[in-house]
């Protein structure tokens, strides 16, 4: 077949060739390029193009809401950042110490919950059914709910805290606890994720080594930690991965039930970033911010990856 | 002796299954607590102690989110911007896929990744800065090219599973008989993964459906989706709470239900990237 039009192509001397067969040998030889060009295209535009735009407008001061054009400043916005402003740092460890609370939480619970659930039993289904529903549904909405449970007077959290004997809290209503109280609701979505993909993993592990132990007289807490814990560990390993990338760049849930408040108590920099940005319009800060925050999450991603492969 | 036996079994499942309900509850609550505060009349939604079971049913609360705001507009929105997100990701994003699973184009796929792993919000400076000079703030362009971010990803890299899956005997198979590439995906491929296909276009439907980030700083009061009109709904009703509800149980009720039919590949779609590739 490619012989035979290479034949006519020196024949006819390529020109004259039907225009429908060279833009179907063409079509044919490039198409691994042409099949993902669309996408490569749209990537291009609304991903390459932005994260460069940031990486220069970092280097930049500029006030979207003034007339003046941006003034190059180097690195003065990074040192700003790195020594001269205590907001962005109390923001950064916010960032790092929500993220560690929320997923320890969430990866304990999970697994235990997945523990519970690694059997046959009736309602499994359902069970499955009910915990996929928290990461699915709207972020906002949940975080509304939450707001009106969170009322320290009329809201429900109070009424069944005080029931169990607890004195009541302010939830998202006092600097103390407002954190927690939002890493609660950060708990509750995405706890199932955890316990789903653990659940993924126990299904998978080998039945040997648990017949050798039993046959060696072992207990079921020696088992998980000796067996159970280590053939885990890639699972868990992914899982915590995805939580945290994700759990440092929070937003809805925050934005939406405290905007950072009160007096700055659950300012993240995610955040504080899009204040400057959007309510002081220092794009040009705001951008180096974001720069930081990419670099958090990918140090974090990278530091996980390794723990993968190493020791414990 | 036998009875004590069993005794003790019936014990311990029903032990168990206290337990699974006890872990259970807290998922449970929440999504009832927002439906019964969405049917409660204001003075049993505000009232203290808080009604679990016995209260006046009433749709007053719906009644006065579709009085009070221009709802069915942002229903609207929000679904003219997740199916044009949808529809775009799968006509950009299928022949990619197929392109990544079958000439292994690894370089590609993880770009893609990379992109889910950026914060978001680094995207949003440039593209208010953008949007803003096109004059394309508040359009409905602007808002599905911004959820594509969230969207594409999603597809591709689930849709690369199910592209990989068909066994290669199949395409080649239509080479042979004279198919082209393009023939090969669009008449053997495309068929073979509708599945997959519907899946992902409702994961990412769901996605584009949730988004709040993009959408707060790119709509306007044209194009406002569900999400950031809530939003804007919590400072005016500050205890009036039954509207609140009710806005929240119908942007969720949607998503339950989508949720529901894809549910054997949410795991896959929110953990892309690990399992595969």
């Amino acid at each position: 077949m490619a012989n035979r039009t290479d034949i006519v192509d020196q024949a006819v001397a390529g020109a004259s060739l039907p225009l429908g067969l060279r833009v179907s040998r063409f079509g044919h030889r490039y198409a691994p390029f042409i099949f993902p060009a669309p996408a490569v295209l749209i990537v291009a535009v609304i991903i390459v193009y932005p994260v460069l735009y940031t990486g220069w407008m970092s280097l930049q001061e500029w006030f979207a809401s003034s007339l003046t054009p941006p003034r190059f400043v180097a690195l003065a916005n990074y040192q700003q950042i790195l020594t001269g402003d205590p907001r962005f740092r109390d923001a950064f460890f916010r960032t790092i110490y929500f993220t560690l609370i929320a997923v320890s939480v969430e990866t304990v619970l999970g697994v235990a919950m997945a523990l519970l659930f690694n059997r046959e039993f009736w309602g499994r289904g359902l069970v499955r059914t009910l915990s996929i529903l928290p990461m699915m549904a709207t972020p906002t909405a949940i975080s509304l709910v939450f707001v009106m449970m969170y009322h320290p007077t009329l809201g429900v959290m109070n009424y069944l805290v005080t029931r169990l004997g607890l004195p009541p809290f302010s939830w998202t209503y006092s600097s103390k606890t407002a954190l927690y109280a939002i890493a609660l609701v950060d708990v509750w979505e995405w706890t199932p994720l955890i316990m789903l993909i653990t659940l993924a993993g126990l299904a998978a592990l080998p039945k040997e080594p648990y017949e050798s132990a039993l046959i060696d007289g072992a207990s079921p807490l020696q088992c998980f930690w000796r067996i159970t814990l280590p053939l885990l560990r890639p699972t868990l390993v992914v899982a915590v991965l995805f939580r945290s990338i994700d759990a440092l760049k929070t937003f809805d849930i925050i934005f939406v039930m405290t905007q950072g408040g009160p007096s700055n108590a659950s300012e993240t920099i995610n955040i504080l970033l899009f204040n400057q940005a959007f309510s002081y319009f220092n794009m040009g800060y705001a951008s180096s911010m974001a720069v930081a925050l990419f670099a958090i999450v990918m140090g974090a991603s990278l530091i996980l990856m390794k723990v993968r492969r190493v020791g414990w | 002796m036998v009875t004590g036996q069993s005794v003790k079994r019936g014990l311990r499942t029903a032990g168990f299954y206290a337990l699974v309900i006890l872990v259970m509850l807290p998922t449970v609550f929440v999504f009832y607590w927002m439906i019964t505060l969405s049917l409660k009349t204001q003075v049993d939604a505000a009232g203290y102690p808080p009604k679990f079971f016995r209260f006046a049913v009433t749709l007053k609360g719906y009644a006065e989110v579709f009085a009070k705001n221009p709802f069915l507009l942002y229903t609207w929105n929000s679904f003219v911007v997740a199916t044009g997100c949808t529809l775009l990701g799968l006509i950009v994003g299928l022949p990619a896929a197929y392109s990544i699973a079958h000439w292994r184009q690894k370089g590609l796929a993880l770009v893609v990744l990379v992109a889910r792993i950026i914060p978001g919000i680094s995207y949003l400076i440039p593209w208010y800065i953008l949007f803003r000079n096109l004059r394309m703030v508040d359009t409905y362009q602007a808002l599905i090219l911004t959820h594509l971010v969230v969207g594409l990803p999603i597809i591709i890299w689930v849709m690369i599973g199910f592209f990989e899956d068909i066994p290669p005997d199949l395409r080649d198979a239509a080479l042979i008989d004279g198919c082209s590439y393009y023939g090969a995906f669009l008449r053997v491929a495309v068929p073979l993964v509708k599945p997959g296909i519907v899946a992902t276009a409702i994961l990412s439907f769901i996605f584009s459906w949730n988004n709040f980030l993009f959408s707060v700083i790119l709509a306007g009061r044209n194009t406002r989706t569900l999400p950031i009109a809530v939003f804007n709904m919590i400072g005016y009703e500050e205890i009036n709470w039954g509207p609140l509800a009710a806005a929240a149980t119908m942007i969720t009720l949607p998503v339950i239900i989508l949720t529901l039919i894809i549910q054997r590949h949410i795991v896959t779609g929110l953990t892309f990237g690990a399992v595969k590739g």
